[in-house]
Parts: structure tokens; sequence; C-alpha cells
């Protein structure tokens, strides 16, 4: 009998994409067969609506090993036989329905994808956005995410370094919890979720199965935000002490040879598990649902296929293993049951005691129809890309500090310490350059003198006025970070969060900001390994900002040749590298909201100019030459200056470079700039070093006393500015 | 020296204090798995931090029950040093080895920072190296860190000179201001009376490489190699 429309409903399936089933079966799917399809072919696993857009960006690149879609995560190689990987993921939809365990689960999903692979975790970022703090339940949710986060990585015991958090009236009703890990390990350690080999077992470890988390995947991350307030029991509850031991114990096993894949159970829990990873080995699996420990009585087969319950993984164990590895899980206390058998037949076999209950082509069920749309420009974009000047007033210089009290005070700008203090971000001792103290996290790496950054950026203002100049920035800013640490851009992962993707406008979005990043990504040379895409983030027909967020790893050769943000010494020459532009600086800036409440204006950037500045920072700050470097980004230049006064405890005096509009020079965000400290004696070097790259530089001032003067124009004590900067968020 | 560094399901300072005893202060040092019962050979027994059992409980009333516990018990009635951080402080309140408890911090948040320790003792196998009053550098990460006890054992402590160290300002002085967690008297960290058993809530394992922002931890370290 065919499917009814509600059941089709159910599983977010068309009734053309039914039908396409239908062909390739050429029957009818069986229930257990239909819930899997609907699970492989979601956005959430199948990226039916984005993989034609993915294939825009570079992938490979000196440092990359497993590029995406290979494995769990992609893997860069640091040299010395050691390997990184890494991931960003979503848990967009999860966290708005329940934000404490939607935002657990989803570091318990992105640290599994990492130790599957055999690498052990070491670091941890967020990329969050949420409404406007003046909406209770905007607190709620950021209250609720941020303890799910510190809840659930506290105590696995990963460090969580970095991460932003941005807000805006178009993630009321839209929160995005982005989440990334890092994991370290030798290249030879590196382990594969495949499944292979006939006769080899199918175990499945940790938890027992239970009906939570019933349709994650093909429920709430394939719907817009209205449709799932009753979809609370989609949602998965996380057991981290669960995970902790899951971590310990598969890490050992990938060290003994007697396993030939490992996967863990996210979205669409065995299903997809069991799928990909025998599509992968390009083999077929015979697996008894029967044989599956429950939580609860009376689970159908269908259900248990697709329970999203937590903490589970597939191990794919050579036959005749199978003991030691059950030993191995009992001496951790986890439960180990072997499921089924690997065969080659290339079909996925579910059984109910024995009672075929599945039978379909591996192949089918992992190759989900892939959707091209023509991407539209909306109309709107042009006007929203202009700025009248003539309508919008300049600053008069008396103005000046009490302006900048108010922009650090800007939740989008001001310290976020109430929230990173929550997190153990020292935990594993590698931490060098902690939260808050520079524009990304520095870790070093045990037994040798390197250490590498991670940062997480995304601009989502920039992108929805200009998603093509957005898509670039995102990733010209995050390896203008990275090298403000001293560190050499390596690759990245991102998580691209857009809106309903049926519609054109929203496609448009997306090709723009891919091909931004595209471009970026291949001036920078920093290829994108893995990555995760999260679409339907709309509530009531509107759309979040199109939001790519990137995370972004950097090699620092010496860990003693690094660079903080903060001032250091009374007495040091402050300098601005790079070009301050003109008044089309202040578009889509955060000045030009929170004082005149436009989104408005296109951003520009040259990404040549952008290339320079990175290989002059790299270059200064490894031959030792700057103190501090911090990027200018989010409320321009005297943002910049400020926040390296709070930073480093200390003072400036300086002029600003006066010409044009007075509000752009303090407060526009112009691209491609660095404000940089060094020794007084070292101006000539770092001058000439600057003429060598092509890049402009422009003394500011000195760092010194315990105000923060603007000559003519501000004269402030830092402690007014840090008491602004501390008290926003 | 030898170090024994308990291992129960959930804990993960292991690893850290491993590194900074051997890697950096160049002692032996094992992983003791919370099911063993045999410390022959250990000189000092460390109880790391993290989540033993998922603290899921209460922190550390289901790791006081491991087999190692007993051994660990017999360990420090010979007079040997124990010493437990975090985590481990909260396993040895549990175990009746220090007395009182740590309850939630006041303000209901976890807490990763930096804290200024002022040393109170220095007539203790774990402080023998410290100058009198000395402000060590070492970071928190806990939920559960407020020291409490009943007035009784407040005073006793005090009037012992059994408080080890107290949370206070980088010059030293004892603030409301400095205390991260509401710990009663500012206590970060108590010995028993026959005064081999330390417990603390920072970490010194954190802090004992200039790379890591402090090598404060190490005075610790290098007092309990000194009195072996």
């Amino acid at each position: 009998m065919p499917a009814s429309k509600e059941q089709l409903e159910e599983i977010a399936l068309s009734r053309k994409e039914y039908n396409l089933i239908v062909s390739r079966l050429g029957r009818e799917p069986t229930e257990v067969e239909l819930g899997m399809f609907g699970s492989l072919w979601s956005e959430h696993c199948g990226y039916k609506h984005s993989k034609a857009l993915l294939k825009l960006f570079p992938t490979s690149g000196k440092y990359v090993l497993i590029k995406p879609g290979e494995e769990n995560a992609g893997v860069i190689d640091i040299g010395d036989g050691q390997v990184i990987g890494f991931k960003i993921e979503s848990h967009n939809h999860p966290s708005y329905i329940e934000p404490y365990q939607g935002a657990a689960t989803g570091v318990g999903g992105i640290v599994r994808d990492i130790f599957t692979m055999g690498l052990r975790p070491i670091a941890l970022a967020n990329s969050l956005r949420f409404g406007p703090m003046s909406d209770p339940h905007n607190r709620y949710l950021m209250g609720g995410v941020v303890g799910g986060i510190a809840g659930y990585g506290n105590c696995l015991g990963i460090a969580d370094v970095c991460g932003e958090i941005y807000f805006d009236s178009c993630y009321s009703g839209n929160p995005l919890v982005n989440a990334l890990c890092l994991g370290i390990g030798r290249q030879e350690d590196l382990t594969r979720a495949r499944a292979s080999g006939a006769g080899n077992l199918v175990m499945l470890v940790g938890a027992d199965t239970g009906r939570d988390g019933l349709h994650g995947a093909s429920g709430l991350a394939s719907r817009t935000f209205e449709e799932q307030r009753e979809l609370r029991s989609a949602v998965q509850v996380g057991n981290p002490f669960m995970e902790k031991l899951l971590i310990e114990a598969c890490l050992e096993l990938t060290r003994t040879g007697w396993i030939v894949g490992l996967q863990d159970c996210g979205a669409a829990g065995l299903t997809s598990a069991a799928i990909e990873a025998a599509d992968k080995g390009d083999s077929g699996l015979d697996i008894d649902v029967a044989r599956v420990p429950r939580r609860e009585k009376g689970m159908t087969p269908y259900e248990v296929m697709l329970s999203e319950s937590q903490e589970r993984m597939i191990v794919i164990v050579k036959k005749g293993y199978e003991d030691r590895v059950r030993v191995l899980f009992d001496r951790w206390g986890l439960h180990s049951d072997i499921i089924g058998t690997v065969t080659d037949d290339g079909m996925a076999t579910i059984r109910d005691e024995g009672k075929v209950v599945a039978h379909a082509p591996v192949k089918y069920l992992n190759s989900p129809p892939v959707y091209r749309f023509r991407p539209k420009r909306p109309s709107w974009l042009d006007d929203l890309q202009e700025l009248d000047f003539n309508k919008i007033k300049d600053m008069k210089p008396a103005d000046t500090g009490k302006l900048l009290l108010r922009l650090l005070a800007s939740p989008n700008i001001c310290s976020k310490r109430q929230v990173f203090r929550q997190y153990d971000h020292q935990v594993g001792n590698n931490s060098v350059v902690l939260p808050g103290e520079g524009d990304a996290a520095v870790l070093r790496i045990q037994e040798t003198t390197k250490a590498y950054t991670l940062v997480t950026d995304g601009n989502g203002r920039y992108c929805y006025v200009n998603p093509l100049v957005g898509g670039v920035i995102a990733v010209a800013e995050a390896a203008r970070n990275t090298a403000c640490m001293g560190a050499r851009p390596m690759a990245i992962t991102n998580c691209l969060n857009f809106g309903n993707p049926e519609r054109n406008d929203v496609m448009y979005q997306m090709h723009q900001c891919i091909q931004g990043m595209s471009q970026a990504c291949r001036r920078l040379k920093t290829p994108v390994v893995s990555g995760n895409v999260s679409l339907y983030n709309e509530t009531r027909g509107v759309a979040i900002f199109p939001t790519p967020v990137v995370g972004m790893v950097g090699l620092i050769k010496d860990v003693k040749r690094r660079c903080t943000a903060g001032f250091k010494d009374e007495g040091d020459a402050v300098f601005l590298l790079g070009d301050t532009g003109d008044e089309k600086s202040l578009g889509s800036s955060e000045y030009l909201e929170l004082l005149h409440g436009m989104v408005r204006g296109t951003q520009a950037i040259d990404l040549s100019a952008e290339k320079s500045l990175h290989d002059l920072l790299i270059r200064a700050i490894g031959r030792g030459l700057l103190k501090s470097a911090h990027d200018c980004s989010d409320g321009g230049l005297a943002v910049t200056l400020a926040e390296s006064c709070i930073i480093g405890g200390r003072g400036f005096k300086g002029d600003l470079p006066a010409h044009g509009r007075l509000d752009a020079a303090l407060f526009g965000e112009a691209q491609s700039r660095a404000v940089v400290s060094i020794d007084p004696g070292a101006v000539r070097k770092l001058e000439d070093m600057a003429f060598k790259h092509g890049v402009p530089v422009t003394r500011l001032g000195t760092v010194g006393g315990g105000r923060f003067i603007l000559k003519g124009l501000a004269d402030l004590p830092v402690n007014d500015l840090v008491k602004a900067w501390s008290g926003g968020v | 020296m030898k170090f024994g560094i308990v291992v129960f399901p959930g804990t993960w300072s292991d690893r850290d204090c491993f590194y900074s005893v051997h890697n950096i202060c160049g002692q032996d040092a094992v992983y003791i798995w919370h099911k063993e019962t045999d410390l022959t050979g250990c000189d000092c027994v460390i109880l790391p931090g993290g989540f033993s059992y998922g603290d899921y409980l209460r922190t550390g009333a289901i790791a006081r029950f491991s087999p190692v516990m007993e051994a660990v018990a017999d360990f420090s009635k010979k007079g040997r040093p124990v010493i437990g951080i975090c985590n481990g402080f909260q396993v040895l309140c549990e175990a009746n080895l220090l007395p009182g408890v740590l309850r939630q911090n006041e303000h209901l948040q976890y807490r990763c920072q930096w804290t200024y320790l002022k040393t109170e003792t220095i007539s203790t196998p774990f402080t023998n190296k410290c100058k009198k009053g000395q402000v060590l550098k070492i970071p928190i990460s806990h939920y559960e860190g407020r020291y409490y006890a009943g007035d009784d054992v407040i005073k006793e402590l005090e009037d012992g000179g059994r408080v080890a160290f107290r949370y206070g300002t980088p010059a030293g002085e004892i603030t409301a201001a400095a205390n991260p967690n509401g710990a009663l008297n500012n206590i970060a960290g108590i010995i028993n009376k026959q005064g081999n058993v330390l417990g603390m809530m920072p970490h010194p394992e954190r802090s004992c490489e200039d790379v890591l922002g402090s090598v404060d931890g190490n005075i610790i370290w290098e007092s309990i190699i000194a009195g072996i």
C-alpha cells in the first residue's frame, strides 16, 4: 500500500521522492525501509539541497590529509607524524526546543565525530547567535545553551577554548548553536568509519536504545521552526559520563588492531551509522534489531532503527576478536553487543528476531536525490547595499568618549567572560592563550615546540547585506585573527546556517556566501576539510541572516613566538597596519546599527591586501617584533585600541589619522587592518618590513599611563573602558 | 620517587597530573585503576580532578566506595602523603579522610579561572618549599568547590593551623571579592590532623610551566618530593 500523506510528512519526504524510492526498489517500501530512506534522504544526512553548492569549496592543499565527506571529520597533517582532525556542527533546532539538552548533545555529537577517528578530543569551540537579551525567552535560551555546553563539555575534560556570541533580532526565533571539536593524534592511529570484510561483526556499544530523538534528522533539522513546537520528544538527552567512558574505551580500542571501523550513531541513529559505514566499505550488512539492548519495552524495529539515543557507537570487529573487544568495554563498564554481520551482497538486511523487516540496497539508501535550484537575486538587495550619507549625520568630536563606551558595552562587542568562565578552558595542559586574551586560542602541542590556533568567525550582518562579500570576510577575518597570533592559517571547517533552501532568495544567499568563502579559501590557502549545513532556520517566513560560521586552525612553529591582543609595556609604539578607507566602511557596522538603527551598506574587501597583512603579521611575530596584535573588526579602530588597553591593563595616548567623516575613522569596520604595538626601538624595522609587504603603516600613538587619550576627541580612565566592556552580557 | 595517580571512571585530570609530575618534575608515575587495591611502591597518592562516576549522585559519593579507596585510607593511616585535587578533594571528604564538604558554588555556576592562593602553613609535606605567606597562582575549575563545615570543625581547622591555602588577591589579601565560590573563610585547601592528607580545589597540575601561565604548582610537587 502506498504511504499516506501523513506518513510522508512525518519523515519529511515529498511524494516525488517517495515515487523515486518505489521505482528504485521496484516495489513499495516496508515501514522500516521508508523510515530509513526518510532519515538518510533528509537534508541533515543527505545534503540534498546543498551538495551541488558544496562542490564549489576548494578542498585540497598542502596540509590536507582527509577531505570533507571522506570520514567523520577532516584531517590535516601538522608534521612529525601528528595530525589534527576538526569539524563544526550545528544543533540549532534542538537547542531552540530544549536549550540545555540541545546544546549538550550538540557537543556530544561533535566530540564523537572526532574520537571515532582515533583522535583524542583536545579542544572545543562554539559559535552562538541569539535574539536580543531584552526578551526573557532569549535569556532563557542563552542560559540553557551555555549551561548545556558547560555541563557536557566540562564533564568530558575537553578544554573549551574559544568562540563567539552575537545578538540580533533575526535569531530570536532561531538561535544558532554551532559546536566545534578538534582532536589530535598520530597518523598511524587514524581509524576509518567503514564496514568491510564479509563475516566481520557489527557491535553496538555504549548506551541502551530508547525512544528519544526519533525523527531528529528528518523531523527537526528539516523543518522550519514554527513547525517544531510539538517536537520536544525529538530532542535527545545527553549523558556526558557515558561519553567520557566511550572516549577512553574507543581510543584504547583504536590502538589494538582488532577492528576495521568505528562509527558513531548521530543523526538518524543506527540507520545512518550502519548504512554510511557499509556504503564507505562497499559492503552490505545483516542486522537483527532484536539484539539491540533497549531502555524501554515494546519498541518497534522502526523505532530501534531511527532512535537517536546518545552515546552509542557501532564497531566493526574483525571476526574472532569479539571476545577481546567485549572484555575491553566491560572494563570501562560499557555494554557491547553483537547486532549483526558485514556481508558482501551490498544489501541492508534488517531483521526482527530473524524475520526480515527491511531489505534494500545500501547504495540506494545512501544516494538521495540532489536538487539544483536556480538562485535568484532578491530585488531588495540593491537598496540594502546603498548608504545615503546625506541622511546619516556625522558624530560630534565631543561625543567620542560617550560613543566609545556605548559601543564597548554593546552585547556584540563586550566581554564574554561571564560565559567563558563557565567552561573549563585549561584542562589538558595545552592552553597557552586563554579566552579573552587574544584574537584566537593558542594550544601548544606537547613534547614539541609547536602550537596551533583555533578561532571561529562569521558575521551574519555582512552576509545579509552582501552575501558574496560577507562570505569572503568570514574566512578573511578568521585568517586575520589567526595571523594576529603569529600563526599560519592551515584549513577551515564551516557550518552553513541558512533559511529555507526551497526559496530562491535563500539559495541565492547560500550560493553567494559559498562563492565568497571559496574565493577567500583559495587566496588565503585555507581549504575546507569538513563542515555541516543547517537549513530551514526560519520562523513564520522570516529567515535568519545568512550565517556561515568558519572554524580555522593555524600553525605556530615556535610557541615562544606568539602574540596576544593586550598592550604590554609603557612607551611601546602603537601602529595601524592596513588602510582605513573611506566612509563606506560604516556599511553594516555595529556603530550604524547601534546609533542609527540601520543594517545596510556593503563592506568591501581586497583579498590581496588581506593576504599581505597576514604575511606581514606572521613574519613580524615570527621575528619577535610585535608585542601585541589585535584585528580591527566589530566597532572599528577606536574599539580595537580600547580593547588592547583593557586586555593589557595599560593606557594609550595618540591621534587618529583624520580624514573624511569622523564616525567612519573611529568606528568604521574597514577590513584588512590590525593594531599592533612594538618596542620604540623597533619602529624602523617594522616600517621596512611593512613596506616590503606593501602594507600601509600609520603611527597612532604610545602605550602608557592609566588613561585612554585620543587627542581632541576622548580622554577617559582605562577603568571606565573596563567597566563598560565588562558589564554587557 | 613514585606518584600513584588514581583513575576513577570519569576522572580527567589524571593525564595532566601524570604530565606535570613525570614530564616536568622528572618523577616516576603510575596510573592506578579504581578497582586496584595495591599501592605498593607508591610514595605519594594523587586523587585527581574530574567527574568520577559522572558526579551524578553527589560529587565523590560513589567514588568513595571504589576498592582503591580502602587502600588509600590504609596508605594515609601509615602517615604517607595523599593529595586530592578538585574532585579528589571531594572524594577525600566523602571518604571521611578530611572533614567538611564541598557544596555548589555560591553563584550556582561553574568557574574556570586563575586564583591566587595564600599559603597559610609551610609545615606540611605539601608546602615545605613555600615561603611563609607565599601567594601561588593556580587555576580552579569546578561547580562544587565551596568548602563548608560546622563551626566546631572550622574552629578546629583554624586553631590547628590546618588551612593550607586560602583564596586571596595577587598581593595575598584575603577578601570577599577574591573568593571565587563562597567557601567559608576563603578556604581553598585543608590538611588532616596528622598532616599527611591534603585536599585542595585548585589545580596545581595545570600551573607547572611558563608556557601555561604559571609555574607555581611545581612548588607543591617539589615539596612532596623533598619530604619523601
